[in-house]
């Protein structure tokens, strides 16, 4: 059923086994008919690891949106809140309790905070008088979710802010109880490297779970090798910039949560004869996007500019394979054709649907306006005049283009600089005040303290060191056969992954500079293995290191380390672990001061 | 299941049920593991007595079901759908169909009497030894908590281990300021927010806030947690209070200002942000604050006055664009758009026009001029727009300057879907051939390509565009004309 999560070297459809029996044990524990009141957040990250069929085995005979006033009537014995603990989540769920109590036969009542429980939130029941009601009031402690074969993700969307804005520790303390279940489920992890306050903060929690937990020595056998602990403030930079791989674009101009993409419907309209005069579908076309699917394991990582020849070379094979037809003459050849059709079918429905998405991508990759964009990052990035007001930035905020757009450009041009000049600051924050609202003085205050738009401090820009060292511009770029990391933003080479990278081969202490120069600790630390349980590397058998950032990452970030991996020579391979799959978009979005 | 009216009042009203305190909850929900066991066991006990009414019921705290004594608590705890709620962990065990006098004898509440003891029990032999002295329905509050503390008398590193777990146990026991500071400590040191903030509203309801706010001054971690709760549950008091002592002045300023967002009546908003004017602000911020407390000002005054004139019918411009929404709290461009929408002409002194608005706000020129332009463009007053570009000098001649260049004029007029004519005069205007050829090009500005093709003597370009325009057209024949032209020396 999720056959894609085992095609990799470390097997996560053993955690998504794990996770799937305690969601079991959970709904057997409150015996009868139930209803599910989801909060709608949590129905995506649920999605990857259970579908419906085994909650209704489990006698879930409805399920609703948690929404305020009363509960849409059924005839179930119990009703479960799966929540996020959130306040006002909490108001919600009182109203709905309490506008219960008042019809009808009484049902249970029961709520499982995921990942959770909070005393916040439990108080905050008890304060609106119905804290007793609940039967079960439980956790499900699904930190992290098995995305892909190589990718898990907390999709916890505060994580960054709580992290570095709010000094919150609870997401890292999550991030390292995850890491606990990883490790209790796949082998003690015998070292562990970081670099970041907060991935100083994870390795100490894990190391004091670890000591809390001597009683029952881990026997598993390691699977990772190594733990890399990746703070999102290192490398504030990254996500900052359009990601230019074709899952990297889908995500930035449409959005996959959830492993799953919405697209406009009208380059999927079925194209049969005579049906032209029909009406267009106005739904979204809602398509899931994991390996799973032959074709996007294989483009979903290329640049974008790279992915039009391996489509149209797709597209030839599978004509070629439908041709093969004419060729089958005997009984055998025919019966063997046609054993082939629903593979080739899958294929030709998967070959149709990327090619539809490559379009709708192309008409936004060739716009003027997106030349424009890119062209100022990549000035940004190599260090062109990140120093003074710039003009496409300017022509944004007087076109009033979406304020996360300008946004995301100054902050790319502040980090790029190592903050910008008072005077180009002063006049930025003018500009967007008067356009957007004065009460994005806050949203600027936060983007501050997370240090994305700052002043220079000592008048000393330290990126073009930080560039230079860790060569993150690169000018010959090859985007077709790529020989490097930097193809994945057609010049600039990921910050964080260059971290990674560096650090397999040949080591951190040749970057001991540019370390002291970001934020954060860097550390080392060990984790002793029994004799039995330590390894016996073969020749030429690739170590195991998983990536965990914390505060979010891109799929540009995710495909520059399975670049990585695929390295003949490369000698390791990298799982991804987050707090959040994200882009640019989506992080400034989540650090903006909302209204009311 | 039913539960009578009475019932439910009886609970409400008798002082024997204190109001449930939080610190207080039983802590055996997460024990369920251990317990299941004996709830599966207990289960096919019940399934098993079903119809064998000589077999004896046990309840959780071990009593013979049905017994006299488990009757009377029984019905004292017959509690109304709190209570019962609050209780009944392992009423998951019973399905209700299983259970013979669901009413009576077997009310609800007899299964989570004793459920407070769940936790304690490894086995059904375990239930069954216990005393079945110990009343727990009527008590579901404090009592059996503190009981438990006291009897199990939790360590510094038990409790806060406990409270990782997700068991509640109550802090009462950390009475001492020392007590409870080392509490916090390790609460700390675990590094787990939910226990920090369990931890911190015990400090918060037992200690003075100058205690507390001198002691976590020097807990910065602590600190950041109790900020965050505090903005989390909405204690703005208490947070101010907090940033006052601290002497954190902006941060302080900040979210006194962050707390306009909630009011939404425009005057006690505008009210509130008077208030905000003069705290202390950066330089900058400062005056921000002040523009945003005027400009509210000015939209509750221009508001007023345009609602009443819209509804009395008598002003063209409102009849013939009625307004889309309100001009209260727009940001300051969108009010200048509407400013020059509505009331253009207006003289200075008044608080809509749009003159005024730039002088109050200091807006830059290139700002005002791209944001008239687009009003008046879209209104089709070419004539203002002809205007605003228009410059005297002291002899008297006019002359055209457009502050954010002829390029950005075109490209707005043309997405107001101005006329070729008008395009055309701007197009014109732009300097740089190249762009103008480009944007006369884009927007079929005939004559404009034609003369320019002309001008440079290009030839070729000339024959080229002679295919874009329609057969027969008057472009046509005026391209026809100088192609054949012999005073031009073409360079191609």
């Amino acid at each position: 059923m999720a056959a894609h999560l085992s095609y990799g070297r470390v097997n996560l459809n053993v955690l998504r086994e794990a996770v799937r029996r305690e969601l079991r044990e959970f709904l057997d524990k409150c015996a009868g008919s139930k209803a599910i009141v989801w909060d709608e957040y949590l129905t995506g990250p649920f999605g990857l690891i259970a579908q419906y069929s085994l909650l209704k085995e489990h006698e879930v005979e409805k399920m609703f949106t948690l929404k305020g006033s009363r509960l849409p009537a059924a005839d179930v014995k119990n009703i479960i809140f799966f929540v996020r603990p959130r306040l006002e989540l909490m108001d919600i769920i009182a109203e709905n309790v309490l506008s219960e109590d008042r019809r009808g036969p009484s049902r249970d009542f029961h709520i499982l905070f995921v990942p959770r429980r909070s005393l916040l939130c439990e108080q905050r029941l008890k304060d609106l008088g119905v804290l007793g009601s609940f039967i079960h009031r439980e956790e499900y402690s699904l930190d992290l979710i098995p995305f892909d074969g190589d990718l898990l993700s907390m999709e916890s969307e505060g994580a960054f802010k709580e992290c570095y804005l709010e000094s919150d520790q609870t997401s890292l303390y999550h991030a390292a109880k995850g890491l606990m279940t990883l490790q209790a489920l796949y082998g003690t992890i015998p070292q562990i490297f970081g670099k970041g306050e907060c991935a100083r903060q994870v390795a100490n929690m894990m190391l004091r779970m670890k000591r809390e937990f001597t009683g029952s020595q881990n026997s598993v056998f390691p699977v990772f090798d190594n733990l890399l602990l990746l703070d999102r403030n290192v490398d504030l930079l990254t996500p900052l910039a359009t990601q230019l791989t074709y899952e990297g674009l889908i995500d930035e101009i449409y959005g996959i949560q959830n492993s799953y993409v919405k697209l406009p419907p009208e380059k999927f309209a079925p194209k049969k004869q005579g049906e032209s005069g029909k009406d267009l579908p106005t739904e979204a076309k809602k398509l899931q996007l994991n390996s799973a699917e032959e074709l996007y394991a294989e483009i979903r990582d290329k640049n974008f500019n790279a992915v039009g020849s391996v489509l149209s070379k797709k597209a030839k094979v599978i004509s070629a394979a439908f041709e093969e037809r004419h060729n089958a003459k005997t009984v055998g050849e025919i019966k063997q054709f046609v054993s082939q059709l629903p593979h080739m079918q899958a294929a030709r429905g998967s070959l149709a649907n990327h090619t539809s998405i490559a379009e709708l991508i192309k008409d936004v990759t060739t716009s003027e306006d997106f030349f424009d964009k890119l062209t100022v990052e990549q000035e940004f990035m190599s260090g062109i005049d990140t120093d003074k007001v710039n003009n496409y930035i300017e022509d944004c905020i007087a076109q009033k283009h979406p304020l996360i757009k300008v946004l995301r450009l100054v902050c790319l041009q502040s980090v790029c600089n190592s903050g910008l000049k008072q005077k180009v600051l002063d006049y930025y924050r003018r500009e967007i005040l008067q356009t957007y609202g004065y009460e994005h003085i806050l949203t600027l205050h936060s983007l501050e303290k997370a240090g994305l738009l700052r002043a220079q401090t000592g008048g000393r820009n330290n990126y073009p060191t930080i560039r230079k060292t860790l060569r993150l511009w690169m000018d010959d770029v090859n985007e077709q056969n790529p020989t490097d990391i930097s193809y994945v933003y057609s010049g600039y080479a990921p910050l964080s992954v260059r971290l990674a990278q560096l650090l397999s081969r040949p080591g951190w202490r040749s970057i001991e500079e540019v370390l002291r120069i970001l934020p954060g600790p860097h550390f080392e630390e060990r984790q002793p293995l029994p004799t039995g349980l330590q390894k016996k590397r073969q020749p030429g058998e690739n170590r195991v290191t998983l990536v965990f950032f914390l505060g979010g990452v891109t799929f540009a970030e995710i495909a520059a380390l399975r670049f990585l991996s695929q390295l003949e020579d490369g000698g390791t391979e990298y799982v991804v672990a987050t707090t959040k799959l994200m882009n640019g978009a989506s992080w400034i979005e989540s650090l903006l001061e909302k209204p009311v | 299941m039913s539960r009578t009216k009475g019932d439910e009042e009886e609970y409400w009203n008798s002082s024997k049920f204190k109001a449930f305190t939080f610190d207080d909850e039983d802590d055996e929900l997460s024990q369920l593991k251990e317990s299941k066991r004996a709830v599966n066991s207990l289960r096919d006990f019940v399934d098993d007595g079903d119809d064998d009414d000589d077999l004896e019921r046990v309840n959780w705290s071990g009593e013979p079901v049905g017994s006299i004594s488990w009757t009377i608590k029984e019905t004292a705890g017959n509690s109304g759908p709190t209570q019962e709620g609050r209780e009944p962990k392992n009423r998951n065990s019973f399905s209700y169909g299983q259970l013979p006098k669901p009413t009576s004898t077997y009310s609800l509440s007899s299964f989570f009497k004793g459920r407070t003891r769940l936790g304690s029990f490894q086995s059904l032999s375990d239930a069954l030894s216990d005393t079945p002295a110990k009343s727990y329905a009527p008590e579901l509050g404090r009592p059996k908590g503190e009981y438990r503390d006291y009897s199990n008398d939790w360590s510094l590193c038990d409790t806060v281990r406990r409270l990782r777990k997700g068991k509640v146990c109550s802090l009462e026991r950390f009475r001492s300021l020392q007590d409870k500071l080392q509490l916090l400590e390790e609460a700390v040191s675990v590094h787990d927010g939910n226990v920090i903030t369990a931890v911190l509203i015990f400090l918060k309801r037992t200690l003075s806030k100058e205690i507390l706010f001198r002691e976590l001054e020097v807990r910065q971690v602590a600190l950041r947690h109790l900020i965050h709760f505090l903005k989390e549950i909405g204690d703005q008091k208490l947070l101010l209070e907090l940033f006052r002592f601290l002497d954190r002045t902006e941060e302080l300023a900040l979210s006194h200002y962050r707390e306009h967002l909630t009011i939404q009546d425009p005057d006690k908003r505008k009210e509130f942000l008077k208030t905000c004017v003069g705290l202390p602000f950066s330089a900058e911020d400062t005056a921000h604050i002040q523009d945003h407390y005027t400009l509210l000002e000015r939209q509750i005054i221009i508001e007023a006055n345009d609602r009443h004139l819209e509804s009395a019918g008598q002003t063209e411009i409102f009849r013939k664009h009625p307004r889309k929404a309100s001009i209260l709290n727009m940001p300051l461009v969108t009010t200048l758009f509407y400013a020059c929408f509505y009331h253009y002409s207006e003289p200075e002194g008044t608080f809509s026009s749009p003159i005024n608005l730039k002088k109050t706000f200091k807006i830059p020129d290139k700002q005002y001029v791209l944001t008239a332009l687009a009003a008046r463009a879209k209104l089709r007053a070419w004539h203002d727009v002809d205007a605003l570009f228009t410059t005297k000098n002291w002899l008297g001649y006019t002359k055209k300057r457009a502050p954010i260049g002829f390029h950005r004029v075109v490209e707005i007029l043309h997405k107001n879907n101005a006329p070729v004519q008008i395009l055309q005069e701007y197009v014109n205007l732009v300097e740089d051939v190249d762009m103008k050829l480009n944007l006369a090009t884009k927007f079929k500005c005939h004559d404009v390509v034609i003369d320019t093709c002309r001008d440079l003597k290009d030839r070729q370009q000339l024959m080229a565009y002679r295919g874009k325009v329609d057969k027969g057209s008057a472009e046509e024949e005026k391209i026809d004309t100088i192609l054949s032209s012999p005073q031009i020396r073409w360079k191609n």
